[in-house]
């Protein structure tokens, strides 16, 4: 089949117009997008958002309303889920508890009719590259967490699909776990070059692992792009809002000079921030600052003098090691998310303490909030 | 001191002699001093009047006698082959319950396989001969359809105890399985199915192998309950039902042989428990899985 298939087709996963509605509610909104041959492809968005419809919808589990699915060039309307060229990791896994691990690889391959001498062969060998040699003849239960992770993905490689879907794999698993899987991941998609289709709610999953990540919101992609362009050019406020931690804040345009905006907020601060649409003074806008992009000092003296210098007082420290943040009031009583550099320079920051901050507006996205 | 810790622990083996007491009771007055009184009847032999020998002649007659070995056999046979439509009537009917259905539908089947069972087996079994006898309901509806001349006479057939030992079973055998099919995970189903598994293969792989103790126990309750039912062989059956029990009454009751009726029962016993035995072995499950699951 794959023969067949027109060798111009690029796109292992094609969507247009995808919708699915449930009664009144629509879960899938007129959903397209491509995605390339071997790129590992993310969609993230808060639960309730519709992915895990949609992902169930690409494995062929649920029909869609009206629109369509093409994987490797291929129309999938009507084609059954044990018809498709997709296998899915689910999100519990779903390891078969009645047969051995190298059962389990063996599985899809049995089902194709594969002797099982062959089939025991590939599976073996399969087992070998995610690193499980040797457990072919363990029960299920006998494998640790991450150990099943690596036997649910090799039993879907095993049928080399044309697309692996993941049901937020990693969400079963304690944390120092998840962020081991998430390098073996990566490792994986890398060595067998598959296209994988990941959905999570978790953003740094999606940003670490991703070639191209899509950030879903109320059935509809809001934007896709890489990594770091949904981090440095958010396109909508939700995803400024939902990749990465941000500073939103809410107040009137005072000022525009070519793409800089300067928003004077419900306390009465005055920020500037950058915005890539045309605006009107008068108009509502928020501007997001990133606790990230923000420079800290304990007199004005010390910031970059290029930019706006803000003072404000320390409210509590949040100390996370290499995430750590501060919680300051700015003196128009503007609550912000400062992050504190590494270097150790305000280790002794106490409660109380004044500091002065600056960040470059054009590292500030600002958006006229919705309305007319 | 001394004393308090010893009488603490004085009523701490009271109460749990007088919680097990019930069980204790009910185990020993019902099962086991019978059974130790029928083995004794069993092995004894009358050579006169009131003068008993222990002798094994009750087990001897058994296999001597080719009647006693045929029903044996037919009984055996009977009760197999209505556990194993039992199993096939109830899986579909299980599967529906647990998986298909949900809520208040799901609830109003299981109650509908439940409602004969307010009613008592007689009247149950009664209400079979009414509506298949030679002047019964079914009969007559036949004739009325014009599918036959005459009333024809539907009682006294294997075809009819079948029929009244599958319906008085089905609910022993649909508890187990809703059971065993609630607890398979749906992800699995979809698993295969995404695998590349055909219903067919589902059915063989996933879902027969996950419900087996369940299914072992429903068949292991409802041999059990077929091979020792005595009222509806004998009810629908009539005399052509021939089956064990009838007899065991009959050397009891009728012969008043009760040395011949407890060496029958002992092998009767015997047979249930082979069987049973053959039964666990050929399908692979271990009896402590399988009565966790009944």
């Amino acid at each position: 089949m794959s023969l067949a298939a027109p060798l111009s087709s690029v796109h292992d996963l094609e969507l247009r117009s995808l919708v699915k509605r449930f009664g009144a509610h629509t879960a899938v909104n007129q959903l397209s997008v491509a995605v390339s041959r071997g790129q590992f492809f993310s969609i993230l968005g808060p639960s309730g958002c519709g992915k895990t419809t949609l992902l169930r919808m690409i494995a062929g589990f649920i029909a869609a309303d009206s629109g369509d699915i093409e994987i490797g060039g291929l129309n999938m309307r009507d084609v059954a889920p044990n018809r498709r060229p997709v296998n899915m990791v689910f999100q519990q896994l779903a390891l078969f508890p009645m047969m051995s691990v190298a059962d389990n690889v063996a599985f899809g391959l049995a089902r194709r009719g594969m002797a099982r001498a062959e089939r025991q062969h590939r599976a073996e060998a399969m087992l070998e590259r995610v690193g499980l040699g040797g457990s072919g003849q363990k029960r299920v239960d006998e494998m640790s967490g991450g150990q099943r992770q690596r036997v649910a993905i090799a039993r879907s490689l095993v049928l080399e699909p044309t697309l692996l879907l993941l049901d937020e794999p990693l969400g079963a698993l304690d944390l120092k776990l998840r962020e081991h899987m998430k390098v073996e991941l990566k490792q994986l998609q890398a060595a067998f070059g598959t296209t994988f289709v990941y959905i999570t709610h978790d953003q740094s999953e999606a940003l670490v692992l991703s070639d191209q990540v899509a950030v879903m919101n109320q059935g509809r992609f809001e934007q896709v792009g890489t990594p770091q362009e949904l981090y440095y050019s958010p396109k909508t406020p939700f995803v400024a809002g939902f990749v990465g931690n941000n500073n939103a804040v809410h107040g009137q345009v005072v000022a525009v000079d070519a793409h800089i905006v300067t928003v004077k907020s419900a306390f009465g601060w005055t920020v500037r921030g950058k915005s890539n649409a045309p605006v009107t003074v008068g108009r509502e806008a928020t501007v997001f600052i990133r606790p990230e992009a923000v420079v800290l000092a304990r007199h004005a003296a010390d910031l970059p003098t290029a930019w706006p210098a803000h003072q404000a007082v320390v409210e509590s420290l949040l100390f996370d090691g290499a995430n750590s943040a501060v919680l300051v009031k700015e003196s128009s009583g503007q609550s912000l998310r400062l992050a504190l550099p590494q270097t150790g320079a305000f280790a002794d920051l106490r409660p109380g303490e004044a500091l002065f901050f600056a960040f470059d507006p054009t590292q500030a996205v600002c958006f006229t909030t919705a309305h007319e | 001191m001394n004393d308090g810790v010893q009488s603490a622990r004085w009523v701490t083996r009271l109460s749990l002699f007088l919680l097990l007491a019930p069980a204790v009771l009910w185990l020993s007055a019902l099962i086991l001093i019978p059974h130790l009184d029928l083995a004794v009847l069993s092995l004894r032999e009358r050579i006169g009047p009131r003068q008993y020998s222990v002798s094994v002649a009750q087990y001897k007659t058994f296999f001597a006698e080719p009647l006693y070995w045929h029903i044996f056999v037919r009984t055996a046979i009977m009760s197999i082959v209505a556990t194993g439509l039992t199993l096939l009537l109830a899986f579909p009917v299980a599967w529906i319950i647990a998986k298909v259905l949900s809520g208040r539908a799901s609830s109003l089947l299981f109650v509908i396989c439940l409602i004969p069972f307010w009613i008592s087996e007689t009247v149950r079994t009664l209400g079979w001969m009414i509506l298949l006898r030679e002047s019964g309901v079914l009969p007559h509806v036949l004739v009325l359809l014009g599918l036959t001349q005459q009333p024809i006479e539907m009682l006294y057939h294997d075809a009819t105890i079948l029929v009244g030992l599958v319906y008085t079973s089905l609910l022993f055998m649909v508890v187990p399985l809703v059971g065993s099919f609630e607890s398979l995970d749906n992800s699995l189903i979809e698993a295969a199915s995404d695998l590349g598994a055909s219903s067919r293969a589902i059915l063989t792989k996933i879902i027969i192998p996950h419900a087996a103790p369940g299914m072992t126990a429903g068949c292991i309750v409802v041999f059990m309950l077929t091979l020792g039912n005595y009222l509806t062989p004998t009810l629908l059956g009539g005399k052509n039902s021939q089956w064990f029990t009838e007899q065991i009454y009959t050397q009891f009751i009728t012969r008043f042989n009760w040395e011949q009726g407890a060496a029958l029962g002992f092998l009767l016993l015997a047979l249930s428990t082979l069987l049973v035995w053959a039964g666990l072995k050929l399908s692979g499950q271990r009896f402590s899985d399988v009565m966790r699951r009944a």
